[in-house]
């Protein structure tokens, strides 16, 4: 099996030993080249944490992650530096992930020089990264504040792009986006994936969106994967409870439909929860 | 999908010019003033041996007492003879270089340890804690006469010392602003990039936490001189070594023969602080952005007042009455270049017992406009027109007191995020009592009964244990029953809910809808719900308005607006909805089929 990010039975805790929680029990999948994988869940799930511990931002205390073949579990800072190049990150607030102070030019740009290019072709990767992102060229001299949310994430995406890397992990990139900008951010993804072959490890906790960019989908719950396959037939024949519930509770945008979904997640809590009680 | 077409909103970038600090510093009558002294003053001061008529130690007998304008002596001599010009120049210069030293060494230790400590774990800030604790604890002044051996008076050492006594307020300042800054994702970013500790600490905390620094500087800048000039006029240090101390020690003593020989360097000394402080407090202006003019909010209120139509207002109670009619509307806030019209006009009503969405993207009006039906706009806002009437009465021009006696009783209002609206220091029962107590006049015992009661009805599982809670106790999703249980507490007859399920996961937004409607059949509410999603719109609403850029586009019911919308941005917002189930069909069908 060639996968190119592969998890096995990672585990996560929080807090010291003895009175720490753990947030994640063992949880695995695989993501191969050009591949989206998507991790549906709620709040408190685990989603993000998964998603910080490939970036190497929180450590695990169990299992193993392997890149490319390679175990990047505890990879040094000096490692991390050179997988910098291949795995690259999109947060969910564009307003935060974007350093106020700097220049978009130089946010873009810092990564390349520290991978040892020279000032002179950052320049000009940064000028063809803004073209690819949809961005006005002399958007570089700019700083944050002047743009967007929709176009701050675009930035974020162009610096995830700046190195070429194999995998961008994407936190929950769209949620704070309007739905129109957030239509528009995900059609950037796929055109970027399509042209670069990049995989992307999505992290979401609305359905519909995962549904739209994913090939493969994991839902998680309570730090357990409860759930993986095809991303249609995860949503559209749910195995799990959880899935099922979870489905159920997404609105639909057509008042019809929505009535007979309603209908039917009363129908299934009545079925789970005999004695009829809701919350 | 393959190739992309810049959308022409993303090309546009806005036009908000970038205003600098230093900008921002010219345009401050303040800024320049003291900023010009205090350049002046220092160059005095640095400039001393070259411009000084007279050796500021040298006394000459002529010179005694002398009185200002005497020749070769402007501002007269001292009681020792000596020229009072040249040593003010002198005390400058050693006001500058204490400032120098006492500053840049808070700074210098302040800084790097708040940096440290901030940044990095929770062992190493602990033990930057206890050090900076322990400098706090040692008393200024007699830790620096105490250490006087030491110091051999030389005032530099003694404002090196100053300086380690003054960094643990530095320290402070950068430790919190560190710790906040690093929460932010682009220190995260930087991480996954490989940036070193120490390249993140110096090109993006140090750069983020430094307004407050620079600011902090001029006061540090202020303190070490007075602290010199004190310790001076005290007798402790070199008597050799101008200063503005020694100067009004002299003058103190000689006070009945010269006054004037005491008042120049006090008024020396205080200029040259005040301005500090004054510019420091430019300074912290000037970093925390333009304010935009304020307006007076009464004007526009009254003028709207006026224009309103007040003939429906007899009864309140007439049964044609809609429950709630917003006509053309206005509402407009202060910006950099005059008034910015956010809500443009908007008319809306709800009948009683209905439900209706105020859809929107962020930025289109929505939630002012719902703000403005509870009357709880900003106070820079402006209605500039229309009015918002409730049962016929008209809202726009009431005092703050009548629109009290409305809201919680007629309307109520659920906001977006229920965590921040529960007050984290007192108990979710005592907080819903005392609400209760206010709007319905009752006992304690009744409004304790009436609240565990409501706290039953929206369906929290244990009512006893919630009501003793604290709201970190609870989850979002139980904090926001627990505020739709103090809405409706009064049983109100419109409800304002802006984005009330935003902030919650699916499977508990399900439960809140829900809920919300369980409470519009029961008490036969009107509701006025804000939101951006259309699946919730689809969920609960009877009739949809959707607003765009402070307008309503298109008004009518769900089904309508769903099945057939008219206006081109209704169409553009539905066709962005992105379906989960689109290529597969329906899956909430397959579900129930396999079911």
């Amino acid at each position: 099996m060639s996968a190119l990010l592969a998890v096995d039975q990672l585990r996560v805790r929080f807090g010291t030993r003895r009175r720490g929680t753990e947030v994640l029990h063992g949880v695995g999948f695989e993501i191969a080249e050009a591949e989206t994988l998507g991790l549906v869940g709620e709040s408190g799930s685990g989603k993000t944490t998964i998603g910080r511990a490939v970036l190497g931002l929180v450590k695990a205390s169990g299992g193993s992650i392997r890149f490319d073949g390679r175990d990047i579990t505890s990879a040094s800072r000096r490692d991390r530096r050179e997988l910098a190049k291949e795995i690259q990150v999109v947060f969910q607030d564009p307003y935060s992930s974007l350093n106020p102070a700097m220049a978009i030019g130089d946010i873009l740009s810092e990564p390349l020089l520290l991978q040892g290019v020279s000032r002179r072709d950052a320049r000009a990767r940064v000028r063809t990264l803004l073209d690819q992102v949809g961005l006005p060229v002399d958007a570089a001299d700019r700083r944050p504040q002047e743009f967007s949310g929709g176009q701050r994430q675009r930035i974020a995406i162009a610096r995830a792009l700046a190195p070429e890397p194999r995998l961008i992990v994407c936190d929950e990139p769209v949620s704070a986006l309007d739905l129109t900008t957030q239509a528009r951010v995900l059609d950037l993804f796929r055109e970027i994936q399509q042209r670069t072959k990049v995989a992307y490890l999505f992290i979401s906790h609305d359905l519909a969106v995962v549904r739209h960019i994913s090939d493969r989908a994991c839902v998680l719950y309570r730090g357990d994967i409860v759930e993986t396959g095809p991303v249609g037939q995860v949503i559209s024949h749910p195995e799990h409870a959880y899935t099922q519930r979870l489905i159920l509770a997404s609105p639909v945008a057509d008042p019809d439909r929505q009535a007979e979904r309603r209908r039917q997640r009363r129908q299934l809590l009545d079925s789970l929860e005999p004695s009829g009680a809701s919350a | 999908m393959t190739t992309l077409i810049p959308d022409p909103a993303d090309q546009q970038i806005s036009s908000v010019p970038r205003r600098s600090v230093w900008r921002q510093l010219l345009r401050d009558p303040q800024a320049i003033m003291t900023g010009v002294i205090i350049v002046l003053l220092s160059l005095f001061g640095l400039l001393s041996p070259l411009i000084s008529p007279h050796d500021p130690n040298g006394a000459s007998l002529d010179a005694i007492n002398a009185s200002p304008g005497t020749a070769g002596y402007l501002l007269g001599g001292d009681e020792s003879g000596r020229d009072i010009l040249s040593q003010l120049f002198y005390s400058l210069q050693t006001s500058v270089v204490s400032a120098v030293i006492g500053a840049g060494v808070a700074l210098a230790v302040g800084v790097i340890a708040g940096l440290v400590g901030g940044y990095f774990g929770n062992a190493v800030r602990s033990g930057t804690e206890w050090l900076f604790s322990l400098i706090l604890t040692f008393p200024g002044l007699i830790t620096l006469i105490v250490l006087l051996p030491l110091t051999h008076g030389d005032y530099r050492w003694t404002m090196l010392v100053l300086g380690v006594l003054l960094s643990p307020g530095t320290y402070r300042i950068v430790r919190n602003l560190v710790l906040g800054v690093k929460k932010e994702l682009y220190i995260d970013a930087a991480r996954v990039s490989g940036l070193s500790d120490i390249r993140i600490l110096g090109r993006h905390v140090l750069y983020a936490v430094r307004g407050p620094i620079i600011v902090n500087t001029a006061f540090l800048m202020g303190t070490a001189i007075a602290s010199q000039s004190g310790l001076a006029f005290l007798g402790v240090g070199a008597k050799d070594v101008p200063s503005f101390g020694l100067m009004i020690h002299s003058g103190f003593n000689n006070i009945d023969a010269a006054p004037l020989q005491f008042v120049w360097p006090c008024v020396a000394l205080g200029v040259y602080t005040g301005c500090m402080v004054l510019f420091g407090n430019s300074l912290r202006d000037a970093f925390s952005g333009p304010r935009p003019k304020r307006q007076k909010p009464a004007q526009g209120l009254r003028l709207a007042a006026t224009a309103a139509p007040t003939s429906a207002v007899v009864d309140g109670e007439r049964v044609d009455e809609p429950m709630l009619a917003v006509e053309d509307l206005g509402i407009s806030f202060p910006g950099s270049t005059g008034p910015r019209e956010v809500v443009k006009g908007v008319s809306l009503t709800v009948d009683p017992g209905e439900v209706v969405g105020l859809v929107g993207e962020s930025g289109s009006g929505k939630t002012q406009t719902a703000f403005a039906v509870l009357g709880v706009l900003a106070p820079e806002a402006r209605v500039t027109r229309g009015s918002v009437r409730i049962e016929g009465r008209e809202l726009v021009g009431l005092s703050e007191s009548e629109l009290r006696s409305l809201r919680g009783r007629v309307v109520s209002y659920i906001p977006q995020e229920p965590m921040s609206n529960l007050d984290p220091s007192f108990t979710v029962g005592a907080q819903l009592t005392e609400r209760v107590r206010r709007t319905l006049k009752v006992s304690r015992q009744e409004a304790r009964q009436t609240v565990l009661d409501l706290l039953a009805r929206v369906e929290i599982p244990d009512p006893q244990r919630v009501f003793s809670s604290y709201p970190h106790q609870i989850s979002g999703g139980m904090a926001q029953r627990v505020l739709i249980a103090g809405a409706v507490a009064s049983r109100p007859r419109l409800l304002i809910a802006d984005e009330p399920t935003t902030a919650l996961d699916v499977t508990v937004q399900a439960e809140i809808l829900d809920l919300l409607r369980g409470l519009q059949k029961e008490f036969g509410m009107a509701i006025l719900l804000v939101t951006h999603n259309f699946g919730v719109v689809a969920d609960i609403c009877d009739r949809i308005a959707v607003m765009q850029g402070g307008e309503i586009v298109e008004t009518g019911t769900t089904r309508e607006v769903f099945h057939t919308p008219k206006h081109p941005y209704t169409r553009g917002l539905l066709d962005a909805i992105l379906d989960e189930s689109a290529p597969d069909g329906d899956s909430a069908r397959t579900i129930g089929a396999a079911r």
